[in-house]
């Protein structure tokens, strides 16, 4: 971290009323926000220019610490409440800050169509396998037989993959990342944040307090070092023979692909139906004719 | 589907188009909604409409979505508003609350149809009267209009934008599956005489910026999301400045500037209609489509010299308290007309005083048909 | 003068269309107009209907429920509606394809479905015919009101069909009230 040291993330950070941060000791929230700082100050972004929407959950703690606009929403509902930002205000850089339950449980169906529409919004999704702010409960993305307080002999639910989901539905650009990887994460963030469409970076997170405790690898060094050791590259993924894939996560940038983004869409909407209009009024004044309804009702 | 807008001369007009028209009058600029009986020409007419004035127009993916897609792009400085009915509306009741802790303008349209559950989606009900009062939980004040004409769905959204601008907060139309559908002959005023209310611009440098600054009259000016001014926006209990808060203290402050807002500009907000109230002995309590049914009742009525006036709250939230006592004081029986199992009486109880003797008589429906001036002058004629 | 009208037949028969035709006549004609039609699953199959309530002075209520006039194209909603009609009501059917018993009011039964596909060779123009005859048999408005209320609301290009069509009707009307006599 040579050259963006610690002290530029202080240039984003709200210093009146709001610290300390609610998040506890060892987690990959705070690791992620510096990350995610050091991108935005890396492509020399404007802190007028930048909407951070989140919902609930710690990670969507977030916004509140950071100097920018900033809205704090309800539970799953931050992709529905920036697509209305986006639409009113497109040349806001519009971040999603969001958890796996928020996201992909109560928040699913905005997320699928947020990627359906490719709509302009960096969706960051902050994956901790569990419901942290409220005690550890499982979320779609605790894998089976892993333990939390809503699944006390193990989930017997297979997960979400995050990833493919947001993929398949329609989002522009993909990555998966996690919080040790943090030169990575920040790359990742740099192009996510310069995608015109809709990204989605899934960030894979620890949380030693409740997922952690209750899957009986409690210290944040430990989860630190299995996001270490159980992912790898896409391109090292690749080169794996079949059988040594099993229990490997994949990083990197999975989906990049070029296609028609909303705000544009809308827009092209817009210019054709004033175009329209102008030709419209043309005619009407070289005819020079008694105007007539445009909508003049059709026999039924 | 016309949204032709001749003023000065009678045309007919239904009234989601009415809505329409009024929403654009006011200078609606957002729409995100999602399609349900009996509200859906509003969506139909605005998708065609908004985008040829280079506004917008987003069909949501279910109505938690469109209202908080409408609270966002009010945020960012849009005026914007959705429409629903009864299932759309109980969806939307979290966000609701969301719109009203944060203070954020918008117009919240419900075409009542009957109820509970799908109920009678094509069929008219006053069910939701309750609903629109405390169907978002918690304590908070709400505004909610209640027209009963063609010309009232244009007057009164005009108006429900106006008062959301002027008071930082959701105000919800209350429409009837009738007056949404039908057409009537209307004369709308010129654009140039409406008075169209905008929300106030903070002119203080941004660090001096509160976005819920105290002020005497509890309205304080609001920035939008990309004018400078950078301000957080959270549905946990929150201080001037916007932060989370759980200090006692500030709890009480946002609680009762957000109360007071409201309670201390009720002769702004609350309007009523008294019809042929100054002589009446009894007097009918009904909003609506009810309220037409019953002016045919007094008309007739009258006619045979029995003196019965009515009483219909245009401003059905904030409920219309002072009006209704003067009603009680003066009359010696009130008929409360409805279309739901009660939801109005007990309002009008509620403010009945010790000593005053007028004696309640209900008339509730909730069949899918619209109450008769029949029934009404049959209980008329059993009060009288 | 209060007057209650019901246009009954099938879905796609264009009488929402002249239910809004007729209402705009009377505003033409200086009237208070209110107008309302079936909604929903009513309104998919089986009978349709659109209700207009013309009168001098403001209307409250908005349900037609004692039909002065009742135009039905179909059997099933003559069947359904006539049971809504006053005594002394008109009912205008089409005897093309609508048998009725004898009714105390006026009963003018015309083939109008048969007669548009032989002149104009399309059931289209049927709800205009049948409109202009309620219309010129009943003076519920007038001929010049809805003439002009039609050319405001259909397509330029269906403008002449419709006024051929008004002609007709006034044609079929005529000739019913100098038999009436």
């Amino acid at each position: 971290m040579k050259n963006i040291p610690q002290k530029v993330i202080h240039r984003y950070l709200r210093h009146d009323k709001k610290f300390p941060h609610v998040w506890c000791a060892g987690c990959g929230n705070g690791i992620i926000l510096g990350d995610l700082l050091r991108a935005i100050y890396n492509l020399g972004l404007e802190k007028d220019d930048i909407a951070m929407v989140s919902g609930i959950g710690c990670s969507s703690r977030m916004p509140v610490y950071v100097d920018f606009n900033t809205l704090h929403t309800t539970h799953g509902r931050a992709i529905a409440f920036a697509t209305g930002i986006k639409m009113a205000k497109p040349e806001l850089k519009v971040i999603v800050i969001t958890g796996d339950g928020d996201v992909s449980a109560i928040g699913g169906n905005h997320f699928i169509h947020a990627a359906r529409r490719n709509i302009n919004l960096t969706i960051i999704i902050v994956n901790n396998n569990i419901y942290g702010m409220t005690g550890g409960q499982c979320s779609p993305t605790t894998p089976i037989g892993k333990f939390a307080t809503t699944a006390p002999y193990g989930s017997i639910e297979p997960n979400f993959d995050l990833c493919e989901l947001a993929k398949c539905a329609g989002a522009s650009f993909v990555a998966r990342t996690t919080a040790f990887h943090t030169t990575e994460a920040r790359q990742i963030f740099e192009k996510a944040l310069q995608k015109k469409g809709c990204s989605v970076v899934e960030v894979i997170s620890q949380c030693p307090v409740s997922y952690g405790k209750m899957n009986n690898i409690s210290s944040a060094v430990k989860m630190l070092e299995l996001q270490r050791d159980n992912t790898l590259p896409i391109a090292a993924y690749e080169k794996l023979p079949e059988e040594k894939r099993a229990g490997k996560i994949v990083r990197g940038i999975l989906h990049d692909v070029e296609k028609p983004e909303f705000i544009d869409q809308y827009q092209k909407l817009v210019d054709s139906l004033s175009l329209q209009k102008q030709e419209k009024f043309d005619e009407s004044k070289k005819e020079n004719k008694s105007s007539k309804s445009e909508e003049s009702k059709s026999q039924e | 589907m016309s949204t032709d807008r001749k003023a000065g001369k009678p045309i007919l007009l239904q009234g989601n188009a009415a809505v329409t028209l009024g929403a654009l009058d006011a200078g609606v600029q957002f729409f995100g909604g999602y399609p349900i009986t009996p509200s859906t020409e509003i969506a139909e007419i605005l998708a065609k409409e908004l985008p040829k004035r280079g506004d917008k127009f987003i069909q949501m993916e279910d109505e938690i979505g469109s209202i908080a897609a409408v609270l966002g792009a009010s945020i960012a400085g849009l005026k914007s508003m959705t429409a629903t009915s009864g299932p759309g509306f109980s969806l939307m009741q979290e966000n609701l609350g969301f719109g009203m802790q944060t203070e954020i303008p918008c117009v919240i349209v419900n075409v009542q149809r009957g109820g509970p559950s799908t109920g009678l989606p094509t069929s008219p009900a006053q069910g939701d009267i309750m609903q629109a009062r405390w169907g978002t939980h918690g304590d908070h004040p709400v505004i909610a209009l209640y027209p009963d004409s063609i010309l009232e769905c244009y007057e009164l959204t005009i108006r429900a934008f106006n008062l959301s601008e002027k008071y930082r907060t959701p105000v919800i139309l209350l429409m009837d599956e009738v007056l949404a559908h039908m057409r009537e002959s209307v004369v709308l005023p010129p654009k140039d005489k409406l008075k169209i209310i905008h929300r106030i611009k903070p002119n203080v440098p941004p660090e001096w910026y509160k976005h819920y600054k105290r002020n005497p009259k509890y309205i304080s000016p609001v920035a939008s999301f990309g004018e400078g001014y950078r301000f957080h926006i959270t549905g946990l209990t929150h201080d001037e400045s916007g932060f989370p808060t759980q200090v006692p203290e500030e709890v009480n402050d946002m609680m009762d500037r957000l109360l007071r807002k409201i309670t201390d500009n009720l002769d702004d907000i609350i309007q009523i209609e008294p019809f042929y109230m100054d002589d009446a002995e009894i007097a009918i309590f009904a909003a609506g489509v009810v309220a037409r049914s019953a002016k045919e009742a007094i008309i007739q009525a009258r006619k045979k010299g029995i003196k019965v006036g009515l009483i219909r709250p245009l401003t059905i939230w904030p409920f219309p308290d002072h009006d209704v006592e003067n009603m009680l004081e003066s009359t010696r029986a009130v008929i409360i007309a409805e279309m739901n199992q009660g939801q109005l009486i007990n309002e009008v109880k509620r403010v009945t005083k010790y000593g005053q003797h007028s004696r309640f008589y209900r008339i509730q429906k909730y069949n899918g048909l619209v109450i008769t001036p029949d029934e009404i002058l049959r209980k008329i004629a059993e009060v009288a | 003068m209060k007057k209650e009208i019901r246009l009954s037949g099938s879905g796609g028969q264009g009488l929402i269309l002249a239910g809004i035709i007729l209402s705009e006549a009377a505003i033409m004609d200086s009237k208070k107009v209110l107008q309302s039609q079936s909604y929903g699953p009513e309104s998919r199959g089986g009978s349709s209907r659109s209700d207009v309530i013309i009168s001098d002075e403001t209307i409250y209520f908005p349900r037609a429920v004692n039909l002065d006039i009742l135009l039905s194209l179909t059997q099933e909603a003559a069947d359904k509606f006539l049971c809504n009609l006053k005594s002394n009501g008109y009912l205008i059917y089409d005897s093309s394809v609508i048998k009725v018993n004898p009714i105390d009011g006026e009963a003018i039964g015309i083939p109008f479905a048969e007669i548009a596909i032989k002149k104009f060779k399309t059931a289209i123009v049927t709800n205009i015919i049948s409109l202009t005859f309620l219309c010129k048999v009943t003076e519920i408005v007038s001929i010049h009101s809805l003439k002009s209320a039609i050319k405001a609301r259909v397509k330029e290009k269906f403008i002449d069909l419709n006024m051929k069509a008004v002609r007709q009707g006034i044609k079929l009307a005529e000739k019913y009230l100098s038999e009436r006599g």
